[in-house]
């Protein structure tokens, strides 16, 4: 059996949309429309799609950044909405970390190294200032920054280094599960791979679990143990990492992997085409009737447009949304 | 043997600031044959966007300044030509394409008024004849119904649309020389994919050589004949883009593409180079890439590298290969 840390269920997040001088709602943008996930201890599961997919929303759910509009999360098996607001503070929200995309834009730059990584510590823990500096000198050390550094600046690091840092303030707490979105695209490519290195490392020493977003899918492929491929907020495929890059079921997934296939010319010579996908990601406002992906699908059929294929499992836990499969 | 029409020779391109004189460029020798799509790898700050603004001749001056060399383009040294005949050039012969569309697009302008200004300015038409023109540019593009999107504030559009104007922009007025800096970063992978696809089509149909500046091996594979891997204000590596993938020389090339994970393979470890860029205002003796290199040799520290030609259009920077 496996250890779930914690567990999604149909979580929706509708958006009103209102209009006049009594703002009376005339729609919804259904950013995340019944969504289900399950995170294992140790283990990272991956968001991945293009922007408007719903990615960002469903971590901020799991952040209690947003209050879904409907669905449950489960944490350790226990239903979030059952909490207490003081028992989501002190059991709850300690146990997250989270890592944001750009690392130029998610520190203060007033405060210096040290009080960006000892915020979470100072609002959360009682602790002596040494106990505190000692703490801090540790996170420091082990994503691999000088402690001699905690009174710089962050303008005085790099992309990379800033990065680390961001990745000590969201250890600090020991949490069970990191929340990183996008963490390494505003990086160089150089850089990236020490990121993501490091990131990894993190993992098998505390036994992590990471919730990871990311658009890039060969840096999904390297970091992840399961996959949920989302499409205009709800998820098209979801499997186990290296079986769902290997077998890709769903027309949509199969672009998605082609798009990012390094194509060589000998490859093109061989004959080795890219599926490329017409048109655009249409509006969650008004998302097509049926199958959401039939508007841009070379595979679809009549019974696309009409009937709303199911996620349904197509053995070994791979799950698939298509009339086709 | 196809027609080279754009050679730089030994370009340097200084900022001189308070702190110092910073060497964005330092010796860049390269040529773009007609027709043909020649990629700019590379990192942040190695230079490669310097190297456009040079050639299209839109440093921000008095900081940055070309200090030294040559741009030949069919045969005149853009370098020598005052502002008002570089005014000529640009839009008419090189137009360029930047990385955001949101930025590059007049928030308050229709899009077809955007494109109608360079058709204008730069082609001298009037009246129907300039929303002709501005059909056909957006046609160009592959954007559908031409004459609604016209009237369309940039606000209205999709991102991967949006980049499609700047494209038409830039082709309204047939240049020879399209200088695309990161054109495809800002936008989602099958976006991304769409927008490669529409570029080879263009490039077919007219002939317009591409200058594709970038720092993904992937977008590399995908769309340019030939490449050059810059590293802190100098090109390391020249090769056909099959070249470089089936056998890089250079310590810098290899790694790059050793630490990019790759979609068709297995997660491991991921090589990484250690370290970082060096600082452009202090660069190190000898091999720009020395401090950094898993192969270093004591005289990479002491002596720049010359470059060799190791194969047929094939050139390298390096003391290891010989």
């Amino acid at each position: 059996m496996a250890d779930i840390l914690l567990e999604g269920r149909d979580l929706k997040k509708y958006y009103p949309i209102t209009k006049g001088l009594l703002q009376r709602t005339v729609g919804w943008v259904r950013a995340v429309d019944g969504i289900s996930f399950t995170i294992e201890r140790g283990k990272t599961l991956s968001l991945v799609g293009e922007s408007g997919a719903g990615k960002t929303t469903t971590a901020k759910a799991v952040l209690l950044q947003e209050k879904p509009t409907s669905g449950t999360i489960l944490f350790e098996g226990e239903d979030l909405s059952h909490f207490s607001s003081h028992r989501l503070k002190t059991e709850y929200r300690p146990r997250l970390g989270s890592v944001q995309q750009n690392p130029w834009s998610s520190m203060n730059p007033r405060m210096k190294v040290r009080d960006v990584v000892a915020e979470p510590l100072v609002v959360n823990i009682k602790q002596t200032k040494q106990q505190l500096r000692s703490r801090v000198a540790e996170l420091l050390e082990e994503v691999g920054l000088d402690p001699e550094q905690s009174e710089n600046y962050p303008h005085e690091f790099s992309g990379g280094q800033r990065q680390r840092i961001a990745v000590a303030r969201a250890m600090a707490l020991n949490p069970s599960l990191v929340v990183l979105d996008e963490p390494v695209s505003a990086l160089d490519v150089s850089i990236r791979a020490q990121i993501m290195n490091l990131l990894k490392d993190l993992q098998e020493q505390h036994n992590l679990s990471y919730l990871v977003i990311a658009h890039n899918l060969a840096t999904v492929r390297y970091m992840s143990h399961t996959v949920a491929i989302m499409y205009l907020g709800q998820i098209v495929e979801y499997g186990e990492a290296e079986q769902l890059f290997k077998n890709p079921l769903h027309p949509y997934t199969k672009a998605l992997i082609s798009a990012s296939m390094l194509t060589l010319p000998e490859d093109e010579e061989k004959g080795v085409e890219k599926i490329i996908l017409t048109g655009e990601m249409p509006s969650p406002m008004n998302p097509p009737s049926g199958c959401r992906f039939h508007t841009r699908c070379d595979e679809a059929r009549p019974k696309c447009s009409q009937e709303e294929p199911l996620l349904r499992d197509v053995g070994g836990g791979h799950l698939v949304a298509c009339n086709k499969v | 043997m196809s027609k080279v029409l754009l050679q730089v020779e030994d370009l340097r391109s200084y900022f001189f600031t308070r702190k110092g004189v910073v060497k964005a460029v330092d010796g860049v020798s390269f040529h773009v044959n007609e027709g043909e799509t020649f990629g700019l790898i590379g990192e942040s700050a190695c230079g490669k966007t310097v190297t456009a603004l040079s050639i299209i001749r839109l440093l921000p001056e008095p900081a940055g300044q070309v200090v030294d060399g040559k741009i030949i383009l069919d045969g005149v040294n853009l370098l020598e030509l005052d502002k008002k005949e570089m005014r000529h050039y640009r839009g008419r012969v090189i137009s360029m394409i930047l990385q955001d569309p949101m930025t590059s697009l007049n928030p308050v302008y229709t899009v077809g008024d955007q494109i109608a200004e360079a058709v204008k300015l730069y082609q001298g038409l009037r009246d129907e004849k300039v929303t002709e023109e501005v059909i056909s540019a957006l046609r160009l593009l592959k954007i559908p119904s031409p004459e609604v999107v016209m009237r369309n504030y940039p606000f209205q559009l999709s991102g991967g649309m949006r980049q499609r104007v700047v494209g038409a922009i830039a082709m309204s007025c047939h240049p020879r020389l399209l200088i695309a800096d990161e054109p495809t970063t800002a936008l989602d992978a099958t976006i991304q994919a769409q927008y490669i696809a529409l570029f080879k089509d263009i490039q077919e149909k007219t002939n317009v050589s591409i200058l594709f500046i970038t720092h993904d091996f992937g977008v590399v594979a995908n769309m340019c004949h030939r490449v050059a891997v810059m590293y802190a204000g100098r090109i390391l590596e020249t090769a056909t883009t099959r070249e470089i993938f089936k056998d890089p020389k250079h310590p810098y090339t290899s790694a790059l593409m050793q630490s990019v994970p790759r979609l068709d393979q297995k997660g491991g470890r991921l090589y990484s180079i250690t370290g970082q860029p060096p600082s452009l205002r202090g660069l190190p003796a000898g091999c720009r890439f020395a401090p950094r290199c898993p192969v270093v040799k004591p005289v990479c520290l002491e002596q720049e590298p010359p470059e060799v030609k190791i194969g047929e259009g094939h050139f390298v920077s390096c003391w290891r290969v010989k």
